[in-house]
This record gives structure tokens, C-alpha cells and sequence, in this order.
């Protein structure tokens, strides 16, 4: 029996099919669905949600103060195209009723009536599109998205409209071996874990897709926890250590990520979108069976990686509420 | 493994001895998409299955189109392609990538022999939709010059055509030694060609990263010497003679591998190895995968037995 819960909750991807939680390679076939406690989610690849227009706006907002946030290394303007028009078709065929693209030769109408959006472009004239293709793209999902080029045995992170990182900075990793760029992550190295993804996933086919999800906690609903403004967000960890029980409850958030990965027809290259999902643990709560999960997990977790994941300071704390109180 | 099944939309010899053919969705609807220099496997009847590279644009496509040269010496396979006719039904596997531009490549030379152009049809139209900057040597036989006006379209004088053995090997030498650092050397061709370019690329001091070859005849293999297969999970034995594969041996003992390509590129017929040594004879696994794994349909064994999580 499925509870009565708000729509977030109801399609929130929880991750935890257990009790603890390790790194594994993760992966599994895009687009379908799992039922939760609560819901469902994952039966497509994009998802638009009650908060669509604001994270769009909040988007705009982080990259006019910081327009680092968009990076094309330029032999990757052919990937970001085909990210363009595989997203604005994926879109069109999940929402025939609000979007629609139509092609008159090279020439493109984009028409998005959630967002009052009409643009007419042309395909490869990156001046066409306020953004250029891929911070066009960025205004129209939820997803950041990073594009992988494949080349000389390895994955490369060459372009990227990433605006909702949890503690990684795009312009810090742009140009950076999929290797390098989840050097800091601990254990994933040793077991191998981080090379088998790679090979995973240089091997995708044209047009396959998969997808994984990863997590963290946040202090408040905060999507952007970039490295570039850790001053305003990383103070907080401390500070929710003084916080009562129903502030903690209140203000921590589990941060889930879904991530699909996309192997793009034409141009070759993976398509990485981050789907960023903040529940609160009150509200999280709600649902008996991830409350206490989630607490177990908490309690569980190593030291190495509580502490990657920024969590070492009130993970305990976080735990003793969801479980004892 | 996914296959789509098509229908054949045109069927033209455009020389002597090749054939084109396209095939789409019989309600018309777009194929998926694929990068420059991929390939399709088609079933080519009595379980035959021949790999051919794609020559459409691989954008949102609604066609597939190869070329397939008749050669009255295989196994049947190309004379089988050449004789379907529009509105025959094949089945053809999704599109796969294994021959791609490479991004960052300063400069892409292509060099072509025979039949081998056909990658390199939709190397030079996606290079010159992206701006890159490309060269493209041709040699085929005199009267075999399939896509020679198509390309001279899309290239102009970066095209270097020939049929003649003593100017190609000019314009291969000027080529290897002319280009700027940071070009990418792709090549298809007969076995000949592809070893006489590698090794003139090598001797000119061309890094092996910057080389990328498309094998459109399989090596041949060795027939290899007998070794006996032992399956884990069953403890049966089971014997792989000489001159037949060991995933032929498996399937005539009743056991299914899944398999598409049989010739060591795709992958899928990839099996965990508990014990023995393995004969790689495979262009898939990686380095540090060779130890654990065998791709059944090329690879042998170096020991007497091989034993197999089967």
C-alpha cells in the first residue's frame, strides 16, 4: 500500500536497497520504473516537477554571477549539439501536449509552453541560441550535464553546464580524464570500481543509456554546492551541529542524485545528466520505512566515507534522530 | 542483442562488383543515430552475418546505406547482399561505433583502398559538416571508383584519387611526411594496404595513438592447435579441434554463448576463464582483462585445457 505523501516525496529516488552503504558500479537500464515506499520513480529519463520553473531560475541566477559554470571545450561544440536536439526530442516525445521541436531543413522551432519558451535556432550556429546549444539545453532541464569525449583509451569531462554540484567544481574538471576527475573519492581507486565504470562505459553502444544514483546530505535546500561558493554553504556543516532536534530535522536534507548516462548517436559522445533531488528529514520521516533506513545507513556508514561526503560532523546526530526519537 | 528489422529501400550497382543498398523502418521513422565510421552487422542468410560500414550521415537518420563488394570467393555472405532487391526485408543490428573520429585531432587523413572507402564517406561528410580539416587518399582499381563524384564534391583538391600503385605509394609518402603534428591517420582497406600504410606511418615516426585502422576482411586466423574447453559448472569437457572455434565447439556440445560479430571486435561473446591460459586473438579486451576472460569465436588456448565459468 502506497502512503498518502506530498509529490515529492512520491517520486523522491530513494537509494538505499539496504541497510549499509558502500561504492559499487552501480549501474542499471534507464527508464524503469521502481516502486518506493512511496511512489515511483525513474520510468523516464528526464523529469519535470513542481519546482521546474524555480530551479530553471535559480540556474540563470548562478550563471549570470558566474558564467564559469558553462564550459565547451571547443572540439566538443558537435557533442553539444547532439545533446541539444537528443534532449529537446526526448522532451518533445514525453511532453507532446507543452513541447514541441520542428525541423524545416536546418532551421529549428522550439516551443516549450511551460516556460513560455519559443526559440527558432540553427542547427550548428552557436550564436542562434542564448547560451550557445548546451546553456540553451541548461535552461531547459533540471539536470546539470556533463559530455564525456571518448579518446585514446579514456573518458575526458570536455564540456558542461553544471550548476547544482555537490562540492566538485565543472571549471576545475573540464579537460580532466574521468579518472582524474574522481580522484579525490576514497576506496573507489583500490577496488577498482572507478576503472570499471570507465570501461562500462566507453563500451555503450550509440543511443544506449543507463543510470545510477548517488547521495550526500545538505544543510537546507541548497542545489548549489559548488566549490566555487563553498563559503556559503560550508560553514553550515559545523553549524547544524548546535542546532535542536527539530532545527537539525528541519534544515538536513538528504541529496539524492540520479544519473543517467547516455551514449550520443551522432557525435559519439556520453551524455552525463545529474538529476538533484533535497528532501528534508522531517519530511523524509514521513515514511516510516526510510526513516529508520536511512538512520541505519547513517549509523553505519565508515568514517572515510561519511567524511568525503561532508557528513562526518552531524551524521551521528542525524542518526540518533531518525532512529530514537 | 537488439536487431532492427528493415527493408530494403534502393539497390543499385554503382561499379563493377559493388553494390549499394539502403534499408529503413518500413513506417519510415528515424533509425538510430551513430557516429562517422560505424558499422552494422546484417544477416546475410544461413546464419551468416557480415559487418559493413554505414556511409549515411548519422544524424537523426532515415536510412542506412552500405556498399557491398561482391567477392565470388567468400563464404556466400556478399552474394547474398547483392541479390536484394527494394521491398526484401533484412535484419540488421543497431548501429555500432568502433572506427570514430577522434576529436581532437589537428588534422584527419584518411586513406582508403578499394571497398575500404566507405567509412571514410562518412568520415570526410562529418569532417566537412564540423569545419574539421581532412585529407582523403582513394585507390581502387581502374573502373571501380565507387562515390568518386560524391566525393570530389565534398572535398575538392583535398581528395587525392588513383588506381595506380606507384602514385599512391608518392602520395602515401608525401602524406605521412607532410602533415602537421597532432593529425590522426585512419585507414580501411584490404590486409596489404593497411600493413604497407602502418608500417610506412611507423617508419615516418607516426605515434601508434594517432594510427586507427578498420579491418573490412577479417584477418585471417590460424586454425590453432586442439585444446579441450572444461566447463565449471557442468564438469563436461569438451573438445575444440583444430580449425574450429571454440565457440562453434561450444554450440555443437549444446551450449549457447551469445555472439554477434565473430571476429573479436563486439564483445558479446566474452566468457570468464577459471584456470589455463588463454590465446587472445580478440581487438576487444583490455590488457588487464586478458588474464580472466576469453572471447570465444577467435581466441584460443596456449595450455591443453581451458577451463570456463559455463
Amino acid at each position: 500500500m502506497t502512503l498518502s505523501v506530498s509529490p515529492r516525496l512520491a517520486t523522491f529516488p530513494f537509494p538505499f536497497r539496504a541497510d549499509s552503504y558502500r561504492y559499487s558500479t552501480n549501474v542499471e537500464p534507464a527508464r524503469v520504473p521502481v516502486e518506493t515506499e512511496a511512489g515511483s520513480w525513474g520510468a523516464g529519463i528526464l523529469h519535470l516537477d513542481d519546482d521546474y520553473a524555480a530551479e530553471l531560475a535559480e540556474r540563470r541566477r548562478i550563471l549570470a554571477a558566474d558564467p564559469s559554470r558553462l564550459q565547451v571545450l571547443p572540439h566538443m561544440r558537435p557533442a553539444a549539439w547532439d545533446a541539444l536536439l537528443t534532449v529537446l526530442r526526448e522532451l518533445h516525445a514525453q511532453h507532446p501536449g507543452s513541447m514541441s521541436l520542428e525541423q524545416d531543413g536546418p532551421t529549428f522551432v522550439w516551443r516549450n509552453s511551460l516556460l513560455g519558451v519559443e526559440q527558432r535556432f540553427t542547427e550548428g550556429a552557436d550564436d542562434s541560441l542564448p547560451g550557445g546549444p548546451l546553456g540553451f539545453l541548461g535552461s531547459q532541464i533540471q539536470d546539470d550535464v556533463v559530455l564525456l569525449d571518448q579518446r585514446e583509451g579514456s573518458l575526458w569531462a570536455d564540456a558542461g553546464v553544471v550548476t547544482f554540484a555537490a562540492d566538485w567544481s565543472l571549471g576545475f574538471d573540464v579537460g580532466m580524464r574521468f579518472l582524474e576527475v574522481h580522484g579525490p573519492v576514497p576506496r573507489i581507486h583500490e577496488e577498482g570500481i572507478i576503472s570499471r565504470a570507465e570501461r562500462f562505459l566507453m563500451r555503450l553502444q550509440p543511443g544506449e543509456e543507463c543510470r545510477r544514483t548517488n547521495w550526500s546530505m545538505s544543510v537546507d535546500r541548497r542545489l548549489d554546492q559548488s566549490t566555487e561558493v563553498y563559503p556559503e554553504w560550508g560553514p553550515d556543516r559545523r553549524a547544524i551541529v548546535d542546532a535542536g532536534p527539530a532545527e537539525l530535522a528541519r534544515r538536513l536534507h538528504l541529496r539524492v542524485e540520479v544519473q543517467h548516462l547516455i551514449r550520443l548517436g551522432a557525435s559519439g559522445a556520453i551524455m552525463f545528466l545529474i538529476r538533484t533531488y533535497l528532501v528534508a528529514l522531517d519530511e523524509l520521516a514521513s515514511v516510516p520505512a526510510w526513516r529508520e533506513r536511512l538512520g541505519r545507513v547513517l549509523a553505519e556508514l565508515p568514517e572515510d566515507m561519511a567524511d568525503y561526503k561532508g557528513l562526518v560532523r552531524y551524521r551521528d546526530a542525524a542518526a540518533h534522530w531518525l532512529l530514537d526519537t | 542483442m537488439t536487431t532492427l528489422a528493415l527493408v530494403v529501400g534502393h539497390s543499385e550497382e554503382i561499379a563493377p562488383g559493388i553494390r549499394e543498398l539502403s534499408f529503413s523502418r518500413t513506417d519510415g521513422g528515424v533509425l538510430p543515430a551513430h557516429p562517422a565510421g560505424s558499422h552494422v552487422v546484417v544477416d546475410c542468410g544461413e546464419g551468416r552475418r557480415n559487418a559493413y560500414s554505414l556511409t549515411n550521415p548519422g544524424a537523426d537518420p532515415r536510412e542506412y546505406r552500405i556498399a557491398v563488394l561482391h567477392k565470388s570467393d567468400g563464404a556466400g555472405g556478399s552474394g547474398h547482399m547483392h541479390s536484394l532487391r527494394v521491398g526484401d526485408t533484412v535484419t540488421v543490428s543497431r548501429p555500432r561505433s568502433a572506427f570514430a573520429p577522434v576529436s581532437t585531432a589537428r588534422r584527419h587523413l584518411l586513406v582508403a583502398g578499394g571497398i575500404g572507402i566507405t567509412p571514410m564517406l562518412a568520415h570526410a561528410r562529418d569532417a566537412v559538416r564540423w569545419g574539421r580539416d581532412v585529407d582523403l587518399i582513394y585507390v581502387h582499381r581502374p573502373g571501380s571508383e565507387a562515390f568518386s563524384d560524391e566525393l570530389a564534391a565534398l572535398l575538392g583538391d583535398r581528395l587525392a584519387e588513383t588506381t595506380d600503385e606507384d602514385e599512391f605509394g608518392r602520395l602515401l609518402d608525401k602524406a605521412l611526411t607532410g602533415q602537421p603534428i597532432g593529425t590522426h591517420l585512419y585507414v580501411c582497406g584490404p590486409g596489404p594496404l593497411l600493413d604497407r600504410v602502418l608500417a610506412d606511418a611507423a617508419a615516418a615516426g607516426w605515434p601508434p595513438e594517432r594510427l586507427h585502422l578498420e579491418r573490412f576482411v577479417p584477418a585471417a586466423l590460424d586454425p590453432g592447435r586442439e585444446f579441450v574447453a572444461r566447463l565449471a559448472r557442468s564438469g563436461r569437457d569438451v573438445r575444440v579441434p583444430s580449425g574450429r572455434s571454440l565457440l562453434d565447439a561450444l554450440h555443437e556440445a549444446g551450449v549457447a554463448v551469445p555472439n554477434m560479430c565473430r571476429q573479436g571486435v563486439c564483445g558479446e561473446c566474452k566468457v570468464p576463464v577459471l584456470a589455463g591460459t588463454p590465446l587472445h586473438r580478440d581487438e576487444f579486451l583490455a590488457d588487464d582483462e586478458r588474464g580472466a576472460a576469453v572471447m570465444c569465436c577467435v581466441s584460443r588456448s596456449k595450455t591443453e585445457t581451458l577451463e570456463i565459468d559455463l
